[in-house]
């Protein structure tokens, strides 16, 4: 009796003091991957993903708590080199690209406040007080950021329109008849 | 020495830990769906149990037989594994982070392979040596390792694969698996005399 | 090579390509007409690859034929001439002769009829010219690769010069089924063609010119070599007929017996490629002072009344070229192009470009699609890859969605003409499979791109804001200390002050 608790409790010992060195000597310091993954990231820290930034999606990526799917603006070119960098293996095709969105200007509503000007983090947006604005589309991530701050509503999101030179051959879809046995 | 050889041959084709042993079949069936996570897997587990192999004969022989206590043999043989996964979990998420993310729960699950378990155990029942115990731990390991390779490569094959919808995902994964164990039988057949 | 390839290459020599049917008989044959000259012309800003030339011409302005109506832009770009005397109408979009139907800008021309030529200057001798100089007015002729990739032709010229170019490879293979324009342009205008081989040997400083013809066109053969007779460096090549042929590295190779690297090009290897059609485009630039505005297009397929080679001004309808051949039945497919690679088209209003080889109006029963079966693993598409790559493989990929797997087999190398689904029994669409990847690649590196761009212009932004911030900072400095200087000031003159009135 006294040898089974007496061996049990040093076998724990040991074996813990030998972990508790192990541990000491393999700590991971910050997760490395997070600043490659933040890397990678648009960096316009628009919010949409419900993180605060990119720095803290790119976190939430690294541990775990989010998908690699989490970020709009990046869309799926940016979910499958996350899904690379992270090294597991995602379907893309059933991520729902409901199409990268820009924002536009209703010029007949804009009353040239330069509110969303001050709000774009990329500085797509082109305006001076009392004059029109304008949506630089090369530059606009589609965050989305801009919205709220319109005082008249004549900011709103827009498809980008699909060209000669974005246009991609859609899929093929295999619409193959059951094979006949008889 | 010719003795030796045969052990490993045999541990790792002939009694195949998972295909003829049916041991271990979580990660099998887990992480074989990619031949890097496999090969990862694979090497983690080869590490665990020959080291829990040399670990429990230890155990077993120097601590469990003098003081009579054989009836704790599961419980501090548990203990073991459970340590050096621990220690191995340590090592991946230092070394290779990727392959940590890649393994997933399937890394500290090792602990729960039978088959870490159950070597361990019929090493005990065989009453092997030092060295054999080691070697028959790590020729099982490394069928193991050779298996979830196999098998990962035929899942990559696999998805390209149209499959019938009623069989798509685990079902045909199964039916791939008995035909892989019963390619494995046929090593049985084999004859070192 | 290993013995098996060994074997294997000895049973069958070369394998790659396919032989369909060429139905370029009796198109071929039927002598060359000319479309009478419509009331409208089209004229698309971007009949080439690179960026889209830029209107120099109002609306409503008159202008005459060959004046330029549009110039290059940026590096890769060519001119735009307009292809009949009239008025501009409109400057705006029209459908492209694309499968997607999209639109593009284009010039709308309101024909006067009179047909009348701007005065372009008088010919020089193109030999006296330095080779520069030719490039340059190649380039100012708007001539782009008539073979239809529509690369600007001044550009290869140039680049000719540059990669130390020793051999010219004209490209009169015409592979495609259903296509006889450079057929027809050999035949009838093979003078006139080996005159701008000469010049463009010239412009490159090539020694040497290969002229590479599938031996199904005997005539054009004939009439290449009878026009070649007298210039040693000028040499006819018939090669057998078999698709793709006319692929810049496939008749390279079987004109030279060098394989191109599939990283490289043949400019690597001191040759240049060059289209037939190109070459006559060349000779009517430096020798008449015209302009790229019209071309020799087949009309071809089951539903042409009257098939045949037609000249054709650049921005014609593709409805009027088939009101002007006929219709013996409703097609069931238009197509631009060759059967092979050309591209389907939405409708009949859109125009024909510099890049159009033919138009082709299919029936129902020539047009025929099958529903895909599942892949039988035959490998008839592996034996019939031109570039050796394995399409059953890449589509079985794409088909998961897994592109870089695909991109491992080399979907990059894949030059999209079409063998694989030609010869594909299960009569899977594995070329479409490669466009869309394709498609969907470039995609995702654009949105990289952007992402890079975003990333840039963020940067830039908080640049922009702390220097704002700092400079405010020090403006409230300098203020503060302004201030302070000058209430010290004050202090010390009001206590100077009280100190006079108290003496």
């Amino acid at each position: 009796m006294i040898a089974a608790i007496l061996s049990l409790t040093l076998l724990g010992a040991v074996l813990g003091f030998g972990l508790g060195i192990a541990a000491k000597k393999f700590a991971v310091e910050t997760d490395a991957r997070v600043a490659e993954i933040a890397a990678l990231m648009p960096g316009s820290n628009c919010g949409q993903c419900g993180f605060p930034g990119c720095a803290g999606a790119a976190a939430a990526i690294a541990e775990g708590s989010a998908t690699v799917t989490v970020c709009p603006p990046g869309g799926k070119a940016l979910a499958g080199a996350l899904a690379a960098k992270l090294g597991i293996s995602i379907d893309l095709s059933g991520v729902a690209d409901a199409g990268p969105k820009i924002a536009a200007i209703a010029e007949e509503i804009c009353i040239g406040c330069c509110r969303c000007v001050k709000e774009c983090p990329t500085d797509a947006i082109v305006g001076a007080a009392k004059q029109i604005h304008a949506v630089m589309r090369e530059a606009c991530t589609g965050c989305g950021n801009c919205i709220d701050r319109c005082p008249t509503e004549a900011m709103k999101m827009e498809p980008v329109p699909v060209t000669l030179q974005h246009w991609v051959w859609p899929k093929p879809v295999v619409t193959e008849a059951e094979p006949s046995w008889a | 020495m010719s003795e030796y050889l045969i052990l490993l041959v045999t541990t790792a084709l002939v009694n195949n830990v998972v295909l003829v042993k049916f041991l271990g079949l979580c990660p099998f069936m887990g992480v074989s769906k990619s031949v890097d996570s496999a090969l990862g897997m694979g090497m983690a587990t080869t590490f665990v149990i020959t080291l829990a192999c040399g670990a429990t004969w230890m155990l077993e022989n120097w601590l469990l037989v003098p003081l009579g206590l054989g009836y704790l043999r599961i419980l501090t043989f548990i203990l073991v594994i459970a340590a050096v996964v621990q220690f191995v979990e340590m090592v991946v998420k230092k070394a290779s982070p990727e392959l940590y993310q890649a393994l997933g729960i399937y890394l500290p699950l090792i602990t729960t392979n039978c088959a870490v378990l159950g070597l361990a155990l019929i090493n005990v029942q065989e009453k092997s040596g030092f060295v054999k115990s080691l070697l028959y731990g790590f020729g099982s390991a490394v069928g193991f390792t050779l298996v979830l390779l196999i098998f990962a490569g035929l899942r990559e094959r696999l998805a390209l694969a149209r499959v019938p919808a009623s069989f798509a995902g685990a079902p045909i994964s199964f039916v791939l698996a008995g035909l892989l164990s019963l390619a494995f039988m046929g090593f049985a057949g084999l004859n070192f005399k | 090579m290993g013995l098996i390839e060994k074997f294997f290459a000895l049973l069958e020599p070369q394998h790659w390509g396919v032989h369909p049917d060429d139905h370029k008989r009796p198109a071929a044959d039927a002598p060359l007409r000319s479309l009478p000259l419509p009331e409208r012309l089209y004229i698309p800003l971007q009949q080439h690859i690179g960026a889209a030339a830029r209107p120099i011409v109002l609306v409503g302005q008159s202008v005459l034929k060959g004046q330029l109506l549009a110039e290059a832009q940026g590096a890769t770009s060519a001119a735009i001439h307009a292809s009949t005397s009239g008025t501009v109408a409109a400057i705006g979009d029209v459908t492209a002769p694309h499968p997607s139907g999209l639109p593009f800008a284009a010039i709308t021309l309101a024909a006067d009829g009179d047909d009348r030529w701007a005065d372009t200057g008088t010919a020089v001798d193109p030999f006296a010219l330095p080779p520069p100089e030719v490039a340059r007015r190649v380039a100012a002729a708007g001539v782009v690769g008539l073979g239809g990739a529509t690369f600007p032709s001044a550009l290869k010229l140039g680049l000719g010069l540059k990669a130390e170019i020793h051999t010219l490879i004209i490209n009169g293979g015409e592979c495609e089924p259903y296509l006889s324009c450079d057929d027809r342009l050999m035949r009838d205008f093979a003078t006139e063609t080996v005159d701008g081989i000469r010049i463009m040997l010239h412009a490159t400083g090539a020694k040497q010119a290969l002229v590479g013809i599938e031996d199904n066109k005997p005539e054009a053969i004939a009439a290449m070599t009878a026009a070649a007779q007298g210039y040693s460096e000028i040499a006819i090549r018939p090669v057998p007929a078999r698709y793709p042929m006319g692929s810049e590295k496939h008749l390279f190779s079987e004109l030279t017996g060098t394989e191109v690297p599939a990283d490289g090009r043949t400019t690597d290897l001191g040759a240049l490629v060059h289209n037939v059609g190109t070459a006559w485009a060349v000779h009517e630039a430096l020798r008449n002072n015209r302009p790229l505005v019209e071309r020799i297009v087949t009309v071809n397929g089951g539903a042409v009344a009257r098939p045949g080679n037609i000249r054709v001004p650049v921005g014609a309808l593709v409805e009027d070229v088939l009101a002007f051949v006929g219709l013996r039945e409703e097609p069931a497919r238009l197509v631009m192009g060759g059967p092979m690679m050309g591209s389907l088209l939405p409708h009949r209003r859109v125009p024909v470009v510099k890049g159009s080889s033919g138009i082709l109006a299919l029936t129902a029963v020539e047009a025929a699609g099958f529903d895909p079966g599942p892949c039988i693993r035959c490998s008839s598409c592996v034996r019939a890859c031109p570039v050796g790559l394995l399409p059953l493989e890449m589509s079985a990929r794409i088909a998961n969605g897994d592109l870089d797997g695909a991109v491992a087999f080399g979907l990059k190398d894949c030059i999209a003409c079409g063998c694989c689904s030609f010869v594909c029994p299960s009569r899977i669409p594995l070329v479409h499979y490669f466009n869309h990847a394709k498609g969907e690649l470039a995609a995702q590196g654009r949105a990289q791109l952007r992402n890079e761009a975003a990333k840039r212009l963020v940067a830039a932004r908080a640049e922009r804001l702390e220097r704002d911030a700092r400079e405010k900072a020090e403006v409230a400095a300098r203020r503060k200390a302004e201030r302070a200087a000058a209430k010290a000031a004050e202090a010390a003159r009001s206590a100077a002050a009280s100190s006079e009135a108290t003496t």
